[in-house]
């Protein structure tokens, strides 16, 4: 190619335009093209070829375009911008900083700005940690900036392929993002600049490590029910579905602040913009209690609410994942969660629909399950090649139609995640939160972790698949009871509920609006439930069930009371005491 | 230059096509005929065909009438003189008042808000509905629906809100409504003496359907420039079920594949574009909507219900007269609970639900005839009295007094234990006995 391809309107159909090219002109399947309309350029990305006819998703909107005006092919495809300076940015789906949209833009978001994602006048102080002759590969490090508290590797495009020899580096010192910092060569004496920026096209995963590992580790996200009941792995995956109302976001956002993880990225895709508003206005406030500096100092937002344009929404999920990837390849623990994915399905149920194609299942197309399992299996723990580990975990909300798990969505999510944790709606009406039934989730990760998790206790997933037999068995005779009333059951089924009612209320069930109960850190999780667990397996005799109710309803409220009393605290050590001395383990 | 075509190529449903060139995406026109004129709309162009939805409708428009192109988009008059003043689906006065030709005119549908420039809402509503203020407060800039059957006093709900709410606008954007509803709207304004900040968009259910889709708009598009100058303003919006029709309608001419009962792909879109023009401007005023979704056949998991609900910050379902305690949820409502209102708000609402929804389990279990202990007993006085004190839609308490009512009634029902109340506030709020 030697000049750019370009183009002209001939259909216009909401977000998706058609133009036609040069017969001797070359496009490329998912090139980015801009639109000339009224003195914009309107960024969209090619979808489709069919001989000169281009079909292109337009990410803004595409009122006043004109049969017949401009369109210019850039020769790229969609690709992210990576390097030091994006943590505590609020980018949209294209990665457009919107807090400096803001200074140029008033309340609105004008279509057709596009800005720098990374800050190219500040500079960084660049220590330099490689040699010239040095052999080096794609995501090699060759020196690192701080930023923040993260050391902040500077790598070897990870865009290239093969062997490279470091012809030349710069002493450490201060530079901007596009300064030369290396040239590197490789066999076939090519030359390649090196900078701090470099960019990733967003719908290819990055593979530039030694090897991909089994999950073997906890992410700890401070949620006992997730923690205890439905670990999560680092570089594991889950989903959360839920019908609406049912504290999918609140969920998210609990997660996206206790969460154990060096970095987090929210993606917020084609949901309310309020919810991102108050991740954008509390996280600068929020301190993160590892390192005592603001949450958004780890954090990323992408943002693609649902009144911005769809076409921006579908790939603000891969710009996310991008970002992840490349945190990964700095040796970081990145949590991902995009809220939700089910938007972004939409988003692609609405551009299949424009393109005539054949719907499949509730109208998706027939590449929904692929493209959900590729987006999934981005997520991992990887070796790297200087031998550390970095990992991507993924937690992705799915908003089913109606509530209902059989859509094709949260069913094609299922099959490629290794959590489930299913959101009812019985269970939000009781006001029982977080809302994740017992009953109806899984995690994959509790036998995979097992021997990790035994180091909490060595009965540890013994005791807890225990649990979850006696929420089953709780749950069997409430519906019994249902049916015969509290008259027509055993004092021992009577017990047995009355045990998985006190392990629901004080365990399961966390107050996400109380200062003590909201996170609950990793050793007081061990001692809570261990303390729980005494009493599950404590034989109580009871005379009646009547004395049944009454002591097990002032054990509930002293497990209750605990819960929110600050960890090891007077008041935690008495109710603590009081428990023990109730189960019979000391005297009074 | 304004230019005008004679040959309109094809019709279906409400949407023409006329061969065309120089025409944009978006553009608005005017399809004359025998004597009838509608304004009409660009929403696809393809080579020289450009496909134009006639707001009026197709019927009798005829191959030879006249289109001609305005050059702009869809637009709407926008100053103070709006005020008290009442217009159709097109934003045309039909009140008899003067025209507006001398007021600036604004385009409708604009693009959304950036995120980092809203702020987290903070103003609690007090509505004086109990079931409202205690277990889901309204919050400004919070978008609502009310989730109804049909027949269900929803429009009444709508219009006591409207009326008591703190604002300095009140824009009612009637959607398909019956003439009936329309004429006790203005009344009911009227005799609460608020004519005079409402602004009313109305599109009768006998006006033609295109214009149904307009409506939102309209009333959106002026509420935000009252918003963005400081004015706090309160969207009244219904039915948008009727709304969402009228966009399955208009998806059906356009030969689109639907994706769920006949409704476009891009449903859940096409609704969040309207209601997430509620914000709460930095250093302005705000938007707040309250819009009634009516459910067909009363199922939640309809598409425009359910697409409703994973858009809005909670909804209230209204089923037999009351405002349903279960499924009804204000989203907001944790940024005002105990922050702007009492410290022992959230402990009150969340343990009376709790309490009510064993009760409700109790009254099963009596009703397949088992036998009453006196525990149940107690389940069953504390249900009567929170249905006479709260539920009931008559009851006209403010929010304070309400949760006193509620310490009482928990206090004459149950013990202190009984209730899942953290201990600090038992002893501080616990009726004590004389």
């Amino acid at each position: 190619m030697t000049d750019k391809t370009i183009g002209r309107v001939v259909s216009v159909n909401g977000p998706l335009v058609v133009a036609e090219i040069d017969p001797d002109r070359e496009v490329m399947q998912n090139e980015v093209a801009y639109v000339h309309c009224q003195g914009q350029a309107l960024k969209s990305e090619v979808i489709r070829i069919r001989g000169r006819q281009v079909d292109m998703q337009v990410f803004e909107s595409t009122a006043g375009l004109l049969i017949g005006d401009a369109v210019d092919f850039s020769g790229q495809v969609l690709s992210a911008v990576l390097g030091p300076g994006m943590l505590g940015n609020i980018y949209d789906g294209l990665q457009n900083p919107l807090s400096l949209l803001e200074n140029n833009q008033g309340f609105f978001l004008k279509r057709g700005q596009y800005l720098a994602p990374l800050d190219e006048k500040k500079l960084w102080n660049f220590t330099s940690s490689a040699q010239k002759g040095g052999k080096v590969k794609p995501g090699e490090y060759l020196g690192h900036v701080t930023e923040g508290l993260f050391k902040h590797p500077i790598m070897v495009p990870l865009k290239l392929s093969g062997n490279w020899e470091i012809t030349e580096i710069v002493s450490s010192g201060k530079y901007n993002v596009t300064h030369t910092l290396a040239r590197i060569k490789n066999q076939e004496g090519h030359e390649v600049a090196v900078c701090m920026k470099q960019d990733w096209p967003v719908k290819q995963p990055m593979r530039a490590y030694r090897e991909r590992l089994l999950p073997e580790k906890q992410l700890l996200t401070q949620c006992r029910l997730i923690d205890i009941f439905f670990p999560l792995a680092e570089g594991g995956t889950a989903c959360i579905p839920g019908p609406f109302g049912a504290g999918k976001t609140v969920l998210q956002q609990i997660i996206s602040r206790y969460a154990e993880a060096d970095i987090v990225i929210i993606v917020a895709c084609g949901e309310r913009a309020g919810e991102v508003v108050e991740t954008i206005r509390e996280f600068p406030q929020l301190e993160d209690p590892q390192t005592g500096r603001s949450l958004m100092d780890r954090t990323v937002i992408i943002c693609n609410t649902s009144s911005m344009p769809v076409a921006a929404r579908e790939a603000s999920i891969y710009t996310g994942l991008t970002l992840g990837e490349y945190y990964r390849q700095l040796g970081l623990k990145v949590l991902l969660l995009a809220d939700s994915t089910s938007r972004w399905a939409q988003a692609l149920r609405e551009s299949s629909a424009r393109l005539e194609e054949i719907p499949g299942e509730e109208a998706f197309p027939a590449y929904l399950e692929s493209r959900i399992a590729a987006v999934y299996e981005r997520a991992g723990v990887v070796k790297l090649h200087n031998q550390s580990t970095g990992s991507l975990t993924m937690i992705g909300s799915v908003s089913p139609a109606g509530g209902n798990f059989e859509e094709p969505v949260t069913q094609n999510t299922l099959k490629v995640v290794g959590a489930f944790h299913g959101l009812s709606r019985s269970r939000s009406d009781q006001r029982r939160y977080p809302a994740i039934d017992p009953l109806i989730s899984w995690s994959l990760y509790l036998n995979q972790m097992d021997e990790f998790l035994n180091r909490r206790h060595p009965q540890w997933t013994e005791k807890v698949k225990q649990t979850h037999r006696l929420m089953s068995d709780g749950n069997a005779v409430r519906q019994m009871m249902l049916v015969v009333g509290e008259e027509g059951i055993s004092l021992d089924d009577l017990v047995t509920f009355l045990k998985s009612e006190i392990v629901d209320a004080t365990c399961l069930q966390q107050d996400s609006f109380d200062a003590v109960d909201k996170a609950t850190p990793h050793q007081r999780q061990i001692d809570d439930f261990l303390l729980l667990m005494e009493m599950v397996d404590y034989s109580f005799e009871f005379a009646n069930k009547e004395e049944a109710k009454a002591v097990m309803t002032r054990l509930q409220n002293l497990f209750f009371q605990m819960k929110y009393s600050p960890y090891q605290g007077e008041k935690y050590t008495e109710y603590r005491r009081e428990i023990k001395i109730m189960l019979g383990r000391e005297a009074r | 230059m304004i230019q005008e075509y004679n040959l309109i190529s094809r019709i279906q449903g409400d949407i023409i096509t006329v061969h065309a060139a120089g025409i944009r995406n978006g553009e608005l026109a005017t399809v004359k005929g025998q004597g009838r004129s509608s304004l009409a709309q660009v929403i696809r162009l393809q080579g020289d065909q450009v496909f134009l939805q006639v707001f009026a409708g197709t019927r009798g428009i005829s191959t030879g009438d006249q289109v001609r192109f305005l050059k702009h988009p869809m637009q709407v008059a926008f100053g103070e003189a709006l005020l008290g003043r009442i217009f159709n689906g097109s934003g045309q006065p039909i009140d008899g008042g003067p025209g507006l030709t001398s007021l600036p005119r604004i385009d409708i549908a604009g693009p959304s808000v950036n995120p980092i420039r809203r702020i987290i809402p903070r103003g609690f509503i007090e509505t004086r509905v109990p079931m409202v203020d205690v277990f889901n407060p309204l919050v400004e800039s919070q978008k609502l629906p009310i989730f109804a059957a049909a027949g269900e006093p929803y429009n009444e709900l709508l219009a006591r809100i409207g009326m008591r709410a703190n604002a300095d606008v009140v824009i009612l954007g009637g959607i398909g409504l019956k003439y009936d509803e329309y004429l006790k709207f203005k009344n009911s304004f009227e005799q609460a003496g608020v004519l005079s900040r409402t602004i009313m968009f109305i599109h009768t259910a006998s006006d033609p359907v295109v214009e149904r889709l307009l409506v939102p708009d309209l009333a959106l598009a002026a509420a935000e420039q009252f918003g963005v100058q400081g004015k706090r303003v309160l969207v009244l919006l219904s039915d948008m079920t009727a709304f969402a029709d009228a966009l399955k309608e208009i998806a059906i001419s356009m030969d689109q594949v639907p994706s769920n009962l006949g409704y476009p792909g891009s449903l859940y879109s096409d609704l969040a574009a309207r209601y997430e023009k509620a914000v709460d401007f930095e250093g302005a005023g705000s938007i707040t909507i309250l819009a009634v979704t009516t459910m067909p056949g009363d199922d939640v998991t309809h598409p425009v219900p359910d697409n409703t609900g994973y858009i809005t910050e909670g909804q209230f379902y209204l089923r037999k007269g009351v405002v349903e305690p279960f499924g009804s949820l204000s989203r907001l409502k944790q940024l005002v609970i105990g922050k702007v209102t009492r410290e022992d708000h959230g402990h009150i609402m969340n343990s009376m639900i709790r309490l009510y929804a064993k009760s409700r389990e109790v009254e099963q279990k009596l009703a397949m005839g088992f036998d009453k202990t006196p525990e149940d007993q107690r389940y069953l006085d504390y249900s009567q009295k929170f249905y006479k004190r709260f539920l009931d839609l008559k009851v006209d308490i403010g929010l304070e007094q309400a949760l006193d009512l509620g310490w009482q009634t928990l206090a004459e029902c149950f013990s202190p234990d009984e209730v899942g109340i953290k201990q600090e506030m038992i002893d501080k709020y616990w009726p004590k006995k004389n």
